[in-house]
């Protein structure tokens, strides 16, 4: 449905996106994940046609947007960074007008109406644009991208701004959109992209770090042989029990809780399963697992890897996975 | 172009600009009618429509000053941009709706002719020659506005700048009368907007002069089709 290849846009010196290559198929959501500045609105502005590439091709639907824009951008509905609102007028003007602006041939009322209850503006159907939340503004602009029923949709961070409750609802709604069309989802946040999308594109400094699935791209950064586990027992007896076991590289008493209970980092051989030899433990000493939680590496860290190049962080400097248990 | 033109118009009414340039214009040949034609009984209305190309200066600039600028401020160029259009479409539309407005502007002259008729006789040829040459140089006026508007996100940038080529448009002439060369004051003299359009107050209805106005909307309006083009390849 989407094909961007070796795609490239230059300011001046400056790459703002270089050599960027990825697909996306039918009824796929598309994460495309990075910094701020990496060159995700670029790479979606050229996607739409808004601006022009430097160099490489992108394919919508097989239709060139440079070579035949018209009939590309009938594909897409785009809803920017900031969305385009006309705020002088109520959000019905605004949709009647953008319903004519992409010719749209659907029947105009109960094409719209089904719109606004998608995205559940009807409440401020008659209202000013200007009037609205920033919440509300953001479902029209995502209204906007809807008419016409376009294959593509490109959203560029599209709940910036918003309330959890509002950011839990419009993701809900891009994965109900995402089994009818083809999504790109621009986010630097990253529960979002977990959340939300099937494949997962990670760009930085212009750059492709990544291209894959969630799972695989933690699977490929981290293993099973993680764990943290949180365990009533005596410490020492627990931590001398946890590294006798087969496999165990290291073990770390990570935090004291009340009584007995401690947390514990476990890090294992490489290919290793040791979950059932520390349940073995336990029940061996009577001893209770509160709690156990593989420590791979969140999309939190692979962001961090692969963006700043920084390590996998190291089994001891782990917090993110503590409160979890 | 039909969606934005229908914006326009009635962007121009949301906001005071619509009832602003309106009224200015009403007020301005009101004076000048008055001035003009009803004080000293004059009949032809050639004084007043020669005083009324420096309120067009003054007014279109304020008509078409955010035409474009505004939609780059605001960003709501990313949903022009990327709608099944041409640039061409979207100029042109913005085009027609700030014409629709001076036309209503302009249809006021219509209406002190038929005021005048009624005490003597004008001379109805030369005051349609007069409407026809308002229209005209009104036109080429807005394209020119529209272009300076896609040059900048600021909207007082582009009302200044409109002004001050419409000032240089209008009085060619009296610029090349400062270099002393005469083909090149020959050729300033060609190109004056001003100078046009009071040959039609003199009551010369030159085809000539209809057709540089026509090129010169062509010219302007192709040229911001171009500025906007060149920003996406920028």
């Amino acid at each position: 449905m989407i094909e961007v290849v070796n795609l490239s846009k230059h300011y001046g010196d400056k790459k703002a996106v270089d050599n960027v290559s990825f697909k996306a198929g039918d009824g796929e959501v598309l994460g495309f994940l990075g910094p701020n500045g990496a060159g995700k609105s670029t790479t979606m502005n050229i996607l739409t046609g808004y601006i022009s590439s430097s160099g490489g091709k992108a394919l919508i639907d097989g239709v060139d947007i440079l070579e035949n824009p018209v009939k590309a951008k009938q594909k897409i509905g785009y809803l920017p960074e900031i969305p385009p609102l006309y705020v002088d007028m109520t959000v019905k003007e605004y949709l009647y007008f953008i319903y004519d602006l992409k010719k749209c041939k659907l029947p105009k009322i109960s094409h719209l109406q089904d719109i606004c209850s998608l995205v559940k503006i009807e409440n401020v159907y008659n209202r000013l644009i200007k009037n609205l939340s920033k919440g509300y503004r953001q479902r029209v602009g995502l209204a906007q991208a809807l008419v016409g029923n376009p294959k593509v949709l490109i959203l560029d961070e599209p709940t910036v701004g918003l309330d959890p409750k509002q950011i839990i609802e419009i993701r809900t709604l891009i994965k109900k959109l995402g089994k009818n069309h083809t999504v790109i989802l621009s986010s630097h946040i990253l529960s979002e992209v977990q959340a939300v999308c099937d494949k997962i594109v990670v760009i930085n400094e212009g750059k492709v770090v990544a291209n894959d699935t969630e799972e695989n791209l933690s699977m490929k950064l981290a293993g099973d042989h993680r764990l943290v586990c949180r365990i009533d027992g005596r410490k020492e007896d627990v931590l001398r029990a946890l590294k006798k076991i087969d496999g165990v590289d290291k073990v770390v008493c990570d935090s004291e809780r009340s009584g007995n209970i401690c947390d514990y980092r476990i890090e294992a051989k490489e290919g290793t399963d040791i979950r059932y030899d520390i349940f073995n433990a336990m029940v061996e000493n009577r001893w209770y697992l509160l709690g156990m939680k593989s420590s791979e590496m969140s999309l939190e860290d692979i962001f961090l890897k692969l963006t700043m190049g920084e390590s996998i962080p190291a089994l001891n400097d782990n917090v993110s996975g503590e409160e979890d248990i | 172009m039909g969606a934005i033109f229908r914006r326009e118009v009635k962007a121009y009414f949301t906001s005071p600009i619509g009832y602003i340039f309106i009224a200015a214009f009403f007020a301005y040949c009101g004076i000048m009618f008055s001035y003009y034609s009803l004080n000293s009984g004059y009949t032809k209305l050639d004084s007043l429509f020669s005083s009324l190309l420096t309120i067009i200066i003054v007014l279109i600039p304020i008509l078409t000053m955010r035409t474009i600028s505004e939609e780059k401020r605001s960003r709501t160029d990313q949903c022009l941009l990327t709608a099944p259009i041409s640039l061409g479409s979207i100029v042109a539309g913005k085009f027609l709706a700030a014409f629709l407005i001076y036309v209503i502007a302009v249809s006021i002259t219509a209406v002190m002719a038929v005021v005048v008729s009624a005490f003597g006789q004008p001379d109805w040829n030369v005051i349609v020659g007069n409407i026809a040459a308002l229209l005209l140089v009104g036109g080429a006026y807005i394209a020119i506005g529209i272009f300076c508007s896609s040059f900048t996100e600021n909207q007082v940038v582009a009302a200044v700048v409109s002004f001050v080529a419409l000032i240089a448009a209008s009085f060619m002439t009296t610029i090349g009368d400062l270099i002393p060369v005469n083909a090149i004051q020959t050729v300033f003299q060609k190109v004056s907007f001003g100078e046009r359009y009071y040959a039609f107050t003199y009551g010369l209805f030159d085809f000539s002069n209809v057709v540089f106005f026509l090129s010169a909307i062509a010219a302007f309006l192709f040229l911001t089709v171009r500025v906007l083009e060149k920003r996406r390849w920028g």
